[in-house]
């Protein structure tokens, strides 16, 4: 079946070229490459790219820009290489962000960790030794969707939803880590606390992360995350970054 | 010295906004900005100034505001009772607003987003490149009473022009266009929806409007299985429940919701401003028929301000008749008419 890559005009506000209809990592890697592709093609078109999962959108005013001519240079830079085995962007941020696990503060690593089959320190153990990509950013301001984890931690999200996790949480599910931006409700379970904002709007730099970064979330002590809470108030929680090449 | 608005009183809902804040949807946030732009553009016009300036945006019902000197203002979208000390002044124009003057603005008598437009513009903190609040994303908050604002610099000077108001605030007909998941719906599916007649739902805010209608749910093929997509300004999700949701500015930037189609830009305000109940139904159009509809719009939004009539006053209620220019286009000796602020 030769149905992706898929073009397609999204309202009249863009165009969508769709690598899958399902989650991989090819897929994901994929609508990162293109999209930096396209950003570095600066086609005065386009006024803005982003990535869904498995997706590159070009913000394009349709109402005044001819969709043919455009459509044209969309396959012939898609036809310039494999998008699913592109090497990722150049220049992307790793992440390590001290993670505490399980405790009260983040109660249902012990929940999780039983549905991937482990016990709460060997999950921990694997979690903290787990190197993430961003997948996306979607549903609040910065908020990651990381992935993907072990086939093992291919969970489901909760029938019930928590009624309110905190900024900084760290929650799983379906091989899917999300380190929420604000407050809020969730099917995800909560499995660790970190320090983290994803989202400083008055900063320098608003947004943390971006699309492609990956990330590590090794175990620290209650002691240790305290610590940093009261000493830093950049919104880092003591975060150690170095660029990927 | 800078002149301060004042929110004497401010209504549950008031915002600051403007045409929104571009530029970061990779990063999770939507543009969001006025619910009516064309309310925006309408202000922008009345005033005689960029239409880039941020305003007050008033969800049903307004609140009370004093300047600290002479300011002008404009009024814009769905439609309140508004008054200056107590006298009656018309909406969908522009008035001078004389310092200490008390102006209040209440509830809406048709539509649901009313507009208060300051000469100058709301001066606020720009927050990532705009002042447009945010409120999903926690970008400024609903107005208090008791805040205050700097208005910038007013270059312009007249006041007492109106505009002709249009049909945005009754619901009817909105056009949409087929998006990447339409062909997801049944032929069925598709036919049923366009035939429905829709009410606006209570349930409404800057993120989107339900729509109510007897009868059953809309459902997609596999509904449940689509992979959160990227969302543009519009687009109708049907929920779980199987009811349409037309997304708005302020939406998350994916959603995991089928969509059976896009509202065409222009015909966004409508489904914002249609008050609870108001009846709507919707219709495909082609990519090619949107085009050329949005096309006219843009143009129709650019000649606005030829659309600028001058109030008709009656001396005998007229309230400070000395400050109303009289002889209507006149135009002073220093000023070159052609020299109007963009």
């Amino acid at each position: 079946m030769n149905q992706f890559p898929r073009i397609q005009t999204v309202g009249l506000s863009g165009i969508l070229i769709s690598f899958s209809d399902t989650m991989s990592e090819p897929a994901n890697r994929a609508a990162l490459s293109f999209r930096a592709a396209i950003d570095a093609a600066d086609w005065p078109e386009v006024s803005e790219t982003s990535t869904s999962l498995v997706s590159t959108f070009l913000q394009v005013d349709l109402v005044t820009q001819p969709l043919d001519a455009m459509l044209t240079r969309l396959n012939d830079l898609l036809e310039t290489q494999d998008w699913y085995t592109a090497p990722l962007p150049a220049g992307r941020t790793l992440w390590h962000i001290p993670t505490v696990y399980g405790t009260d503060l983040a109660p249902q690593l012990e929940e999780a960790a039983e549905l991937a089959g482990l016990d709460p320190d060997a999950a921990i153990a694997q979690l903290s030794q787990a190197r993430v990509r961003v997948l996306t950013i979607g549903f609040a301001p910065g908020q990651p969707y990381m992935g993907e984890l072990p086939e093992n931690w291919d969970i489901p999200r909760q029938q019930a939803l928590t009624k309110s996790v905190p900024a900084g949480a760290l929650i799983v599910a379906i091989r899917q880590l999300i380190i929420f931006t604000n407050a809020s409700p969730t099917g995800w379970r909560h499995i660790g606390q970190t320090a983290f904002k994803t989202f400083r709007p008055l900063s320098d730099r608003p947004f943390s992360l971006s699309p492609g970064d990956e990330l590590c979330f090794p175990s620290v002590s209650r002691s240790t995350l305290e610590k940093i809470m009261a000493t830093d108030d950049s919104g880092a929680g003591g975060a150690e970054t170095e660029v990927l090449s | 010295m800078t002149t301060t608005l004042t929110i004497v009183q401010a209504g549950p809902a008031l915002t600051i906004q403007d045409l929104g804040r571009a530029g970061w949807l990779a990063q999770g946030l939507t543009k969001g900005g006025a619910a009516d732009p064309v309310a925006i553009h309408e202000g922008a016009a009345l005033l005689g100034q960029s239409p880039d300036l941020a305003a007050i945006e008033m969800t049903g019902t307004g609140g009370t505001f004093t300047a600290d000197a002479d300011i002008r203002i404009a009024l814009t979208g769905a439609s309140m009772a508004a008054k200056i000390d107590g006298d009656p002044i018309a909406w969908n124009a522009g008035h001078l607003l004389p310092a200490g003057a008390k102006l209040t603005i209440g509830g809406a008598t048709s539509g649901t987003y009313g507009y208060l437009h300051i000469g100058g513009g709301i001066a606020s903190d720009p927050v990532l490149g705009a002042r447009a609040t945010h409120l999903s994303a926690g970008l400024g908050a609903a107005l208090k009473s008791g805040d205050s604002f700097p208005v910038g610099p007013d270059k312009g000077r007249e006041t007492g022009m109106k505009l002709p108001r249009d049909t945005r605030f009754d619901g009817g007909v909105v056009r949409v266009v087929a998006s990447m998941q339409t062909d997801r719906f049944a032929p069925e599916e598709r036919e049923r929806f366009i035939a429905t007649q829709f009410a606006r739902d209570p349930r409404a805010n800057r993120m989107g409007v339900r729509m109510d209608h007897d009868g059953a749910g809309f459902h997609a093929e596999g509904g449940l299985t689509i992979l959160s997509e990227v969302i543009v300004p519009g687009d109708i999700q049907i929920t779980g429940d199987g009811a349409p949701f037309v997304l708005m500015g302020e939406s998350q930037t994916t959603g995991g919701y089928p969509r059976i189609g896009t509202v065409i830009p222009r015909d966004l305000p409508r489904v914002a401003q249609a008050p609870a109940g108001t009846k709507i139904t919707f219709e495909f159009v082609t990519l090619e028929q949107a085009i050329t509809l949005e096309t006219q719009h843009r143009r129709d939004v650019k000649a606005l301000p030829g659309q600028l009539t001058a109030l008709v006053r009656d001396p005998a209620t007229i309230r400070n008749l000395m400050e109303y220019q009289l002889v209507g286009g006149a135009v002073s000796a220093k000023e070159n008419p052609f020299e109007k602020d963009a």
